[in-house]
This record gives C-alpha cells, sequence and structure tokens, in this order.
C-alpha cells in the first residue's frame, strides 16, 4: 500500500499543517519509505490479544487515577498568559471566527 | 595526613555531597565552577539556557541551610534539566522554534523535586526537537557535539544531558527516555543513565511527546550517582500525573554493594544479530566476561519480536505526539504567524513554521494512522502487538534476573552521518525501543572503546521496579572497570 499526493494533502490539513510543495513531495517518499516497515507489523496475528495502553498493566491492574473535582489551585491567570502570542484584558485572542 | 584535591568537576555526585557537607566547598563556589566550564566549552552547544543570577540565589540558599543544619540529601550539587522539563526561572523551548522565549508559570514536579533535594540547577540542556531524533541534530537552535570526537553526535534526544556530563560540565543531569533518548546518548559519550519503570517518576511538566512512553531519569558518570538522583526523583505525584505508579520513593542506593554471585543475566540472541557491529559486540562481551568473572551466570534468551518492535514503536509514539502537539496552535502560549487570513490559516501558518521537518513528519504519520478507516490496523494492531512484546519479556524473566546487551548497533555516527534519512535513525533505535515499549527499567552502563575511540554502551534491561538490582548490576561493573571515569582528552 502507497499512500498518494492526495493522502499527504488530506493529512495534512487533518493535522492543521501548511505544506509547500516540496515539503510534500518529500514527506510522500519518506512516509512511503516509513510504511514498508509497517507491513511486517500488519502481517501479525493478533487475533484475542488485548491492546496495551498502560505498560504495566502487563502484571498488575492499573486504574487510572481521578481526583475530587475541586479547585485545588489559586488564580493564576497572568502567569498563565505571560507566553501568549496575543492578550487583551485578561483574553486570549484570536482572529474573528463569527461574523 | 595528607588530601587530595580534586577539582569539582572530577568528582561525582557522591563526592560532592560529601565535600560541601564537610564545608570542604560551598554550593556557590561549586556552582561558579561549573558555570565556568560551561562557558568556556559553549562550542559543545550543550546548553540552551544559563542565567547566572538565578543559579547563584538557589546556591547561596543551599549554602544558608547546609550552615543551618537542614540540608537536604543532595544539598548544594550542581544539575542542569533536559529543556523537555518546564521551570519557572529558567526559559523552556523543548528545543523548538514553537516554545522559543517561553516561560512556564510552574515547575515540573521532577525538577520540584530535586530541588527539595537541595540541588542547584544550572541551567537548560539541549536536546532533539520535542524529545523526537537520536542524534540532537534536530535541535530548532543548534546540534550538541559528541566530546569525545566534536565531528560526531552526542545521540539523542538527551544529547545535550549526555554532552554536559560527559565533558564535565555538570556532575549530573536530567534526561527524558520514550524510546531510548537517556540510553542511546549515553551510551554515545560514554556516561552512564537510567529510564526507570514508565510511572515511577511523574511527568507532570514534562512536554509531552508519547504519554505511555515518556518516563525521566538520570544522568551521570557512575551508577552510584544515578543512584542518588533517582531516590530523589520517583514516587506517586496522585494529584498531577493520573499516570503515576502508587509506589513508594525508594532509597535506590541500598544494594549498590550487593554481591552478583549467583545473578542470571539473560543474553537475547537478537541482540546479538548480523547488524551489530564488531567493535559494539566485542566491548558488550567482554563486559559480559566480567559479570562472569563476578560470579553471574550468562543464560541465552529470545525476544524473538526485536524487530517488530520498531514499526510498532514508531505508530504508537507518533500516534500519541500528533494528539499531544495539537495543543501548539499559537493560541495561549508559544509561537504565532505573522501573516494569516483567518483561524484555520493562522493554525496552519503558525504549525507549519514553528515545528522542524521530524516533527512534521510524526505528526503527519500519527495523524494518519488515528484517522478514520485506519485506527484499527495501524493504533490498535501496534498496541496489540505492544503486549506480545511485553509479555516475551516477561516470558523471559522466568529464566533470568536481568537482560544485558548493546544499546545501539554502532558507536556514535558523524554530524549529518544518517544524512536526509529519517528511516536510518528509526532503525538505529532497535536494542532500546522493546524495553521502552514494555515499560520496563533499563540503563546504559560504559562498556568500553569501540571505532575512533569512542565509547561504548552496555544495556541493562530490568523487570518493573527492579531499578535497585539494576544500579546494583552497574555499580559492580563500575568497581571491576574504569570506563565510566574515563575523560574525553582536552576536558
Amino acid at each position: 500500500m502507497s499512500l498518494t499526493p492526495d493522502d499527504i494533502a488530506r493529512i495534512a490539513n487533518l493535522a492543521r499543517l501548511e505544506l509547500q510543495p516540496d515539503e510534500s513531495e518529500r514527506m510522500l517518499t519518506q512516509i512511503n519509505g516509513f510504511f514498508n516497515i509497517v507491513e511486517a507489523m500488519r502481517a501479525v496475528d493478533t487475533s484475542g490479544v488485548e491492546p496495551l495502553a498502560h505498560p504495566v498493566a502487563v502484571i498488575q491492574d492499573i486504574a487510572l487515577r481521578l481526583r475530587e473535582d475541586v479547585v485545588s489551585e489559586p488564580n493564576q491567570r497572568e502567569a498563565n498568559q505571560r507566553s501568549a502570542p496575543a492578550v487583551e484584558r485578561g483574553l486570549f485572542l484570536v482572529p474573528k471566527v463569527i461574523e | 595526613m595528607q588530601t587530595v584535591h580534586h577539582a569539582p568537576h572530577d568528582l561525582g555526585v557522591a563526592k560532592l555531597v560529601a565535600a560541601l557537607r564537610q564545608g570542604e566547598l560551598s554550593a556557590v563556589e561549586t556552582a561558579q565552577h561549573f558555570l565556568k566550564r560551561a562557558q568556556a566549552q559553549a562550542d559543545l552547544g550543550a546548553f540552551l539556557a544559563l542565567d547566572e543570577e538565578v543559579t547563584i540565589a538557589q546556591a547561596r540558599a543551599a549554602d544558608a541551610r547546609l550552615a543551618a543544619g537542614t540540608a537536604g540529601p543532595l544539598e548544594g550539587v550542581p544539575l542542569a534539566h533536559k529543556d523537555i522539563f518546564v521551570t519557572r526561572d529558567f526559559p523552556t523551548t523543548a528545543g523548538s522554534k514553537m516554545l522559543k522565549g517561553y516561560r512556564s508559570p510552574f515547575d515540573a514536579t521532577v525538577v520540584q523535586k530535586l530541588a527539595a533535594a537541595g540541588m542547584v540547577t544550572l541551567g537548560k540542556l539541549n536536546c532533539d526537537e520535542f524529545a523526537m531524533g537520536s542524534s540532537n541534530e534536530n535541535s530548532a537552535f543548534h546540534p550538541a557535539l559528541n566530546p569525545w570526537d566534536r565531528t560526531r553526535v552526542p545521540g539523542g534526544s538527551s544529547g545535550g544531558s549526555a554532552v554536559a556530563v560527559a565533558a564535565r560540565l555538570a556532575p549530573a543531569v536530567t534526561g527524558t527516555d520514550t524510546g531510548g533518548s537517556i540510553r542511546q546518548p549515553a551510551s554515545f559519550c560514554g556516561i552512564t543513565g537510567i529510564k526507570p519503570t514508565y510511572g515511577r517518576a511523574s511527568r507532570y511538566g514534562m512536554v509531552a511527546f508519547a504519554s505511555s512512553l515518556d518516563q525521566a531519569g538520570p544522568m551521570a558518570r557512575s551508577a552510584e550517582d544515578c543512584a542518588l538522583l533517582l531516590s530523589s526523583m520517583c514516587g506517586p505525584d496522585p494529584d498531577r500525573d493520573s499516570t503515576s505508579l502508587d509506589r513508594c520513593e525508594e532509597d535506590f542506593t541500598r544494594s549498590l554493594n550487593d554481591s552478583l554471585e549467583g545473578l542470571r543475566i539473560g543474553v537475547p540472541s537478537e541482540f546479538f544479530g548480523t547488524g551489530l557491529a564488531d567493535d559494539v559486540r566485542a566491548a558488550v562481551e567482554a563486559c559480559l566476561k566480567v559479570y562472569e568473572e563476578l560470579g553471574a551466570k550468562l543464560v541465552p534468551i529470545s525476544l524473538p519480536r526485536t524487530e517488530l518492535s520498531i514499526p510498532v514503536y514508531y505508530i504508537i509514539a507518533p500516534a500519541e505526539a500528533s494528539s499531544n502537539l495539537s495543543r501548539f496552535d499559537g493560541v495561549k502560549f508559544g509561537h504565532r504567524a505573522d501573516e494569516y487570513t483567518d483561524l484555520v490559516d493562522m493554525y496552519r501558518k503558525t504549525r507549519a513554521e514553528g515545528f522542524g521537518d521530524e516533527v512534521k513528519r510524526r505528526i503527519m504519520i500519527g495523524t494518519y494512522v488515528l484517522s478514520h478507516g485506519y485506527y484499527d490496523a495501524y493504533y490498535l494492531q501496534a498496541q496489540k502487538i505492544r503486549r506480545m512484546i511485553a509479555d516475551d519479556f516477561q516470558q523471559a524473566f522466568r529464566d533470568c534476573d536481568l537482560i544485558a546487551g548493546p544499546v545501539a548497533p554502532t558507536v556514535a555516527w558523524k554530524l549529518g552521518g544518517h544524512g536526509n534519512d529519517p528511516l536510518a535513525d528509526y532503525l538505529a533505535d532497535i536494542f532500546t525501543l522493546p524495553a521502552s515499549l514494555a515499560g520496563l527499567p533499563g540503563m546504559s552502563v560504559p562498556a568500553g572503546f569501540g571505532e575512533g575511540g569512542m565509547p561504548v554502551g552496555l544495556q541493562l534491561i530490568g523487570n518493573y521496579f527492579s531499578e535497585a538490582r539494576l544500579l546494583n548490576a552497574a555499580h559492580r561493573l563500575q568497581q571491576a572497570t574504569d570506563f565510566h571515569s574515563r575523560k574525553p582528552e582536552g576536558l
């Protein structure tokens, strides 16, 4: 199976990445090269095998920890917005989305 | 009695702790000494940020605690952090233009814990962008050079970390390991590094790459020094990292000197195949001989899915990366493009400008394998084989107590040596990926020297939570060999 230039364009759009034409071309070759080694993986019989998400779950039950839904942090709006590209009156600015 | 005076940079962590405690050195003069070395060796490219004022202020506070008798276990010992850990007092970039100039409002848990142990931060260390790479050449700022041969890579992604320790610019550093990023640079630079069991050290404040694989660990010259740091790094972080394990802190130095008599070391045949360079094989086999002399028994084992770990890892890690990196959209922090037409165009241009080639490639692979119609065939299939790989290790550990082999198929390659071929980097990760996928603790221990006088690393892999035993095996090897105390010329 090989990806086409259309696939690259579709994925780049999903990933919100603008790719220059030469970049797309290079990406296509490299990703197809990579998927050649993925073929070996697709051929493995995994019927009846449970997917593994937390690796230590191989030896013990792992429950994702939840904490009480209560306020635990003080307000740090200024510190949190210090590295924001555009802020006004304590709000993050983005281009107009609703006309 | 005659006292032998060593320069502070030749003392490791353990000796610095003692010298500081006995007042032979102050934290301030120790920090100044290392800062001077870091500045003098700026050409190596190890650091991305230094701030003398911040460092000296931390050192003064350490001196005050030493004088007051309230010193922590590592009080006054300097340390530098991989630039993947967020820090309030230093900028954090993750090696990416995307985060140029970023200041975190908080410290990572690991940063906090090592500061609480008394360590003084020298600065932030170079790494591959978002920890994606095996050579540090993917840093958006500059490469880091291998101090053993400046025309070679130091390995990655914790390349700057390994350089700093090998060149004696810091007695110890932090690194992170997703697919080998502590072990491989440690191997390439002739130092010691350990990645603990997944979930032992908090991931809170580590800029996320692949959340089910990322793990923090220390890098230093010796196993003893790594044990000292690791003892202060681990422990549950119940409110901040949902994947951190309920496993108490541990004193990893407690069994360093235990005998290795009767220890069963598994040697996987798949790690010694045709892809392994002769010089690496010779050094690793010589170390295995040393282990036999120390009373250990070598047991042949098999890890049959070693080769499969490459595609499995390079599906799972990019999938998780594509999700984690979606937060970089030019809104709340980081880079934003100057010109755009609307919101989506702003996202696209911001990300095109902010990310480097390798990061884009992995985002593309990850987005594809998670997209509708492909999820089962790729991501889910990879997670299933991940379980088979983890089961293979459990099978192997029935016959042995730990596993030994090479860290990497070759010694450090030349800068630019893999050219524009990302696949060459991926394939070179073959021996570190299996333990990463299984979430097992792994180490790199200096094992001698190969082609061009370059360091070779021995990889030790233990079962879950067996860090103390790994460190014990590494320490005993370091009592019997001196590879870890050799120094690159001119430093």
